[in-house]
């Protein structure tokens, strides 16, 4: 498949994938355009807007790069070293990612207010995003064929050079991927920026339509929001290159794990820096909720109703993504055709976009061309599906491009046909992809907030919207068990991704 | 809270009772009037409700409106200006029959893209004007006023200016909640009243006396109560809900009205309008006119002690009335400006770190 045209049967599909993800460029170009080319510029042609693009690259960069080092660090601790206890460990990482990151930047804002700020922005969305370099990290690190490290360590290496000058640059095209995710994920962030006063991007995006009621402003200033996005999906595909397979022939034997020796007080110390503020902090704030308020009589019915809900929405939005991304991430694994590589990308430019957008453009797409499920539980999933599509679609290439080509040329020139390839060799050796996308679109949909609260069938409360409903007026008293609920829901789906790496299966990648 | 809704519950059934007793006197003399009014068309049906207030607060009151007209209620939750956007998006195919806002900007917004319809003079008239829109595309439902909120054991003297805030003596001892949309307003008050230099020259000196950042007016009540500032900016009600909450015992902080005419005094509304493409337009003006009944404006009375707007209704204890208050004349349809408030509020370095 490598050097033919890539097959229809994976075109047309993906193209499908791609032509929804750009579903709200469209409304962003149309709104824009609404008032003349000359509203355009008058709106972007002002000391402001690169005031606001600058301060938002800037959190971009540093939360990306503080995510790189925590979670390399992490990922190496958990998989390569001998760290007592880093199989608990692994799902420890992984479990910050459950926390959604409006509710840990409130949890620490309403403990200190001074916290508001760049530093307070950077310290939230670093922890709550960092499992997103982890996760491909610890993927990368665990398929390492250990065999090139004893090689160097006898050619008189030392550990320490061994990890930075082979073990950093095999992992490297891995580590790309997740950076992009979190560089994605903080430029189109607003619960965070919003708890933290920080005066990001999607801050005047927000105060577009919260302050300005001019949707068609958000609509030009969201575009420059697109064009980064598209920029960062470009700088880091240059950047991964092509993925390398393992040439050798034979299966690597398991690696033995690094002795960390006199460095592991260190190591745990580490460990408890990143754990505590990431997870024990917001988790005893949360507790202190419920147990403070413990007297007011909520309604139980309400949050099993709530999470109900919010199970069936994230499971129906697992199943619509990945069947999307599965075609997609295939294509994108198996042929390097500039076709091929724009659906690839086409798929990451929405993840740019705060959630609001999203939701708005979705509403104009669907009160004009999808009036019956207005409001409905398919235009919901969609939004879902629009916002989600990468992170599925990373997940799927990764496994498929550690698999041999090989197989698949064996079981065509066998007579099978390009569809029996398909159903037969890739998508059993894509499950492990497939398994951590689905899981990873399970937990940032019971996550989500913006576009479930505009596009929800009316009368129904996902875990979210109930919680933004009591802490919006600050009433904490009835936020706490659904707050609790949310997290404690995300972290099975969460834990799963953590607990998936045992260092030997190859392949259980998410990138 | 939940005892106080009971009780309310109560007694609003109880006048209902009355109101249906009441009402078949209506019923036998109106029929000739036409039904601009909505008052003798008896309307039915479902209407959907998009509202930026929130669910807690208005769902009890919507219930009983329900249970009294047999008119069911679709309730869509948000923030306002979301909401209005979302609305501006649907143009004319929302499914929205009526915005109830928090504020008037987002109704503003909308009577500025056409969308809503004009309510019916001898509906809103009850309200007064300053309360509702000049075109009568919407009408205030309930008031909230800017006060200062102090503690006596720290504050002997009481400014009643916000002028007077300025003096160094209260350097590092206000409190201020700077996202929040009232406090905002507030400031969009000021700039109409004062212009934009002004109103910035005012900021830079509020700044300069260091007050205190909070997450959102609760915080700023409990800080006030608890000693850690001496002052708080927060609206009237947030002292009536802590007194509410855990009693009048374990609240020293009081509320001190400004001077009559002082920006820092401005009442704002909530407010309701009936979107054009309603498809049930007599169901949406009986809600409208609920809402403005003797029994909706006492529910916002008691559940969230605000302001009624009509006449004859009850205040929370100790409240001065609006008169009395004499907020400054300001044309709340001029706070649409909330965009330009912001960006000033970046600028003097009070809203964004």
């Amino acid at each position: 498949m490598t050097r033919n045209r890539p097959p229809l049967a994976l075109v047309v599909p993906a193209a499908a994938a791609a032509l929804v993800a750009v579903t709200p460029i469209w409304y962003l170009v149309d709104r824009s355009l609404e008032r003349g080319w000359g509203q355009v510029r008058e709106e972007l042609w002002r000391r402001r807007t690169f005031d606001l693009v600058a301060r938002s690259l800037g959190l971009t960069a540093a939360v990306t790069i503080a995510s790189v080092l925590l979670g390399v660090t992490a990922a190496w601790l958990v998989v390569r070293s001998d760290l007592p206890g880093r199989r608990a460990l692994r799902v420890a990482f992984t479990l910050p990612l459950a926390i959604p990151s409006y509710l840990a930047a409130f949890a620490w804002i309403s403990w200190r207010p001074g916290l508001a700020g760049f530093s307070g922005a950077a310290l939230v969305l670093t922890l709550v995003s960092y499992p997103y370099v982890m996760l491909p990290a610890m993927a990368a690190l665990s398929r390492l064929d250990p065999a090139q490290d004893d090689v160097a360590r006898s050619l008189g290496r030392s550990r320490l050079s061994v990890a930075l000058r082979l073990t950093l640059p095999q992992i490297r095209t891995s580590v790309a991927a997740g950076a992009l995710l979190v560089a994605l994920y903080v430029l189109s962030d607003f619960g965070a920026v919003a708890a933290m006063r920080y005066e990001a991007f999607t801050w005047v995006i927000y105060g577009a339509y919260r302050a300005g009621f001019n949707p068609s402003r958000a609509a030009i200033l969201a575009t420059v929001l697109v064009l980064l996005a598209l920029v960062l999906v470009v700088a880091e595909s240059r950047a991964r290159g092509r993925a390398s397979a393992r040439v050798g022939s034979g299966t690597p034997r398991a690696s033995t794990p690094v002795p960390l020796g006199r460095a592991t007080p260190l190591a745990f110390a580490f460990s408890a820096a990143v754990l505590v503020p990431a997870l024990g902090f917001p988790l005893w704030r949360i507790s202190e909720w419920v147990r403070t308020y413990a007297s007011t009589d909520v309604d139980l019915g309400d949050v099993f109703s709530a999470l109900r809900q919010t199970l069936m929405l994230a499971a129906l939005a697992a199943i619509a993504t990945v069947a999307l991304a599965f075609p997609a991430g295939v294509l994108a694994a198996r042929s390097h055709s500039r076709l091929a590589r724009s659906l690839e990308r086409a798929t990451y430019v929405a993840h740019g976009l705060p959630g609001i957008v999203v939701a708005i453009s979705l509403v104009y797409v669907g009160v004009r061309l999808l009036r019956p499920i207005y409001l409905e539980t398919p235009l919901l999933v969609l939004g879902y599906v629009v916002l989600f599509l990468p992170l599925a679609v990373g997940a799927v290439r990764s496994s498929v491009e550690q698999s041999p080509v090989r197989l698949e040329e064996v079981a065509r020139s066998m007579g099978n046909s390009q569809h029996a390839v398909l159903r037969k060799v890739t998508a059993p050796l894509a499950a492990p992809g497939i398994g951590a996308g689905a899981a990873l679109v399970l937990l940032t949909t019971m996550k989500e907030l913006p576009v479930t609260l505009v596009l929800h069938p009316t009368g129904t409360e996902t875990l979210a919207t109930r919680l933004w409903r009591y802490t919006s007026v600050s009433d904490y008293a009835n936020a706490g068990p659904y707050a609790l609920a949310l997290v404690a829901f995300a972290a099975v789906p969460t834990a799963l991704l953590g607990a998936s790496f045992n260092g030997r299966r190859h392949g259980a990648g998410v990138q | 809270m939940r005892t106080s809704r009971t009780r309310l519950l109560t007694v609003a059934g109880a006048l209902a009772l009355l109101a249906v007793a009441c009402g078949d006197d209506d019923a036998s003399t109106g029929t000739s009037a036409p039904g601009t009014g909505g008052t003798n068309a008896p309307a039915t049906g479902t209407i959907t409700v998009y509202s930026g207030r929130s669910e807690d607060l208005v769902m009890p009151l919507l219930e009983q409106f329900t249970a009294d007209t047999g008119i069911e209620v679709e309730f869509r939750g948000g923030d306002s200006g979301e909401m209005a956007a979302q609305l501006l998006t649907e143009g004319g195919a929302s499914p929205a029959d009526v915005f109830f806002s928090q504020d008037a900007g987002a109704l503003g917004a909308l009577e500025k893209a056409g969308m809503l319809s004009t309510l019916p003079a001898d509906l809103v008239s009850v309200v007064p004007q300053a309360y509702r829109s000049a075109t009568g595309a919407w009408v205030g439902t309930s008031g909230r006023a800017r006060v200062l909120l102090i503690n006596p054991d720290l504050v002997a003297d009481a400014p009643t200016t916000i002028d007077e805030l300025l003096d160094p003596q209260w350097n590092g001892r206000i409190g201020f909640a700077p996202s929040n949309a009232s406090w905002q307003s507030f400031v969009t008050g000021l700039r109409v009243l004062r212009g934009d230099d002004g109103a910035r020259e005012w900021l830079q000196g509020f700044a300069a006396n260091n007050p205190v950042a909070f997450e959102g007016n609760g915080a700023v009540r409990d800080a006030v109560n608890d000693g850690q500032v001496a002052i708080g900016l927060v609206n009237h009600y947030y002292v009536y809900e802590k007194i509410a909450a855990e009693g009048a015992e374990a609240v020293v902080a009081e509320n001190q009205y400004l001077a009559a005419g002082d920006p820092g005094g401005l009442v704002n509304v909530a407010g309701i309008g009936i979107l054009k493409s309603s498809d049930n337009s007599a169901a949406a003006q009986a809600l409208v006119e609920y809402l403005l009944s003797a029994k909706g404006q006492a529910y916002f009375a008691e559940e969230t002690f605000e302001y009624p707007l009509i006449e004859g209704v009850a205040l929370a204890d100790g409240l001065p009335t609006l008169e009395e208050l004499a907020p400054p004349a300001i044309d709340l349809s001029d706070l649409d400006t909330l965009a330009e408030t912001q960006e000033l509020l970046e600028d003097v370095g009070l809203l964004t770190r």
